[in-house]
């Protein structure tokens, strides 16, 4: 197995991901895989790979990686200024990277997660159905250090690369996340039922993978409620919990796949999309269906 | 089992069905996870939450079939394989055996007694790496959970909390009252399934 990238530099986390861990929940394995599975399907298509092929997720950009072969590239999600050799390079489209050439990332000026594909698929070990690393289970591909060579997965290619620049729209902000009603909602007073949708909610700096904290007005218990212990049931990626003191937390790909805080909305799989591009201090309004 | 199933909408292709026991919730999702419609069955305290394989089921066609599935199956307690029984050797050395024992008014070695007493049952896997939630913890030593959770429990911490014991597969945050340690492991990301304990096996914990 030969490395097509090296990491030169690297981001706060950097993985590997893919579609995750489906099906698996009753053992306490969770879904983990791509906050964003939009960007990341986009960079698959882009660079002619089937959407199950596994692509490196970067937090806040910054990464360089050197090409230990030549390749094909794209990047995608949260837009950083992108290099190949010095020379500048459009996010959304495929590029050929030659032996030796450095692809280099800046910071995200909105956005968090960025995304890039690799003609062929990121390799390595594929642990309970999935290259995904589990930040809370600690399993999967480890996130990439400086050194680390990343291995192409030779996995079969459906399409030539994409070389034009594909129109993606700006992230919207305020975000508008689309959400259901959660099994749990009446655990809320009706005054919060109406605070929850009515509300511009800031991200919390408390943010990563498992959840996203949102702080704003304290959403009460129905008085039925209040001083109950739910007792613990299956979470899921996009449910929105609601702990004790009223702050919502909007639940990420490595969630735990049991809880006891009531459930009072999920997320559309787009919304979820659009969570993982949150950043501290953003803006965020739930639209219910 | 009850019919019809009580259930609620969970998520756009999903739903939480509330059950009477934890031997029903335990028939039902071995019926489910084996039929390829379903896409994820995982059972909680009280709820089993079980989703579509595709988005073209909806709901209501979900509940049918569960349904469904119920009266092929009767007697449905019969389905599965007979439980296996793990016994695990614990160092009763926890840091809140004491409060355990002063908040409930015994002495530490009664409070041993009483959670090495019981044969508990593997109710659901949960949270990460597998957390085994095991039912049947004698009532006179349930205690609430720390009022702030440690910032780091070992792996291997035999624990209780929310009414359950249970054994921390992994290094993590948690706030449950810690009574002792386990060398023995239950979790393996490279086996398939990863985890030793399953559903409906029976656990028993012995003082070492």
């Amino acid at each position: 197995m030969s490395s097509v990238l090296i990491v030169r530099r690297v981001a706060p986390l950097l993985t590997v991901q893919d579609l995750g861990r489906s099906g698996r929940g009753h053992q306490g394995v969770g879904r983990s895989g791509a906050f964003d599975h939009a960007s990341m399907a986009l960079g698959n298509r882009l660079v002619g790979n089937p959407i199950s092929a596994a692509v490196l997720e970067a937090l806040l950009g910054s990464f360089a990686l050197v090409a230990a072969q030549p390749c094909v590239v794209a990047c995608t999600g949260a837009s950083v200024d992108l290099s190949v050799d010095g020379v500048p390079l459009s996010m959304n489209s495929a590029q050929q990277v030659r032996c030796g050439q450095i692809v280099e990332a800046g910071v995200p000026g909105d956005g968090l997660r960025t995304y890039v594909a690799v003609r062929g698929g990121v390799g390595g070990p594929i642990v309970l159905g999935s290259r995904s690393y589990d930040t809370l289970g600690h399993f999967g591909t480890q996130p990439l250090a400086v050194g680390d060579q990343i291995i192409s997965a030779h996995s079969e290619v459906i399409a030539p690369p994409w070389f034009e620049q594909v129109p993606v729209a700006p992230i919207e902000r305020p975000a508008v996340l689309d959400a259901e009603l959660g099994p749990r909602h009446e655990w809320m007073s009706g005054e919060a039922q109406i605070a929850l949708v009515n509300t511009f909610w800031i991200v919390d700096s408390s943010i990563d993978r498992i959840g996203i904290r949102l702080t704003g007005p304290t959403l009460e218990r129905r008085a039925e409620s209040v001083g109950l212990e739910l007792a613990s049931e299956a979470m899921i990626p996009g449910a929105v919990q609601l702990p004790a003191g009223g702050q919502p937390i909007i639940l990420g790909p490595d969630c735990g796949t049991t809880g006891g805080y009531p459930v009072v909305a999920v997320l559309t799989r787009g919304a979820l999309n659009r969570a993982g591009q949150l950043r501290p201090g953003d803006r965020v309004r739930f639209r219910l269906r | 089992m009850n019919r019809p199933l009580r259930w609620r909408p969970y998520g756009s292709a999903g739903i939480l069905i509330e059950l009477e026991s934890t031997p029903v919730i335990h028939a039902l999702h071995r019926l489910a996870l084996i039929h390829p419609l379903i896409g994820e069955s995982i059972p909680g305290a009280a709820t089993l939450y079980v989703s579509a394989a595709m988005p073209e089921l909806s709901m209501a066609n979900l509940v049918d079939l569960l349904e469904a599935l119920i009266d092929e199956s009767s007697p449905v307690n019969a389905v599965g394989t007979e439980p296996v029984t793990h016994v695990v050797e614990v160092v009763y050395d926890g840091a809140d055996l004491g409060d355990v024992a002063a908040i409930t008014g015994l002495d530490v070695d009664e409070v041993v007694r009483r959670h090495t007493a019981p044969t508990y049952i593997v109710a659901f896997l949960g949270f990460s790496r597998g957390f085994p939630y095991l039912a049947g913890l004698d009532p006179s030593i349930m205690v609430p959970r720390l009022a702030s959770p440690r910032t780091s429990v070992p792996a291997g911490s035999v624990a209780m909390g929310a009414g359950f014991t249970g054994i921390y597969p992994a290094s993590s945050p948690g706030g449950w009252r810690l009574l002792g340690r386990t060398v023995a492991r239950f979790f393996d990301e490279h086996t398939d399934p990863p985890s030793t304990l399953q559903p409906g096996d029976r656990v028993t914990f012995r003082g070492v």
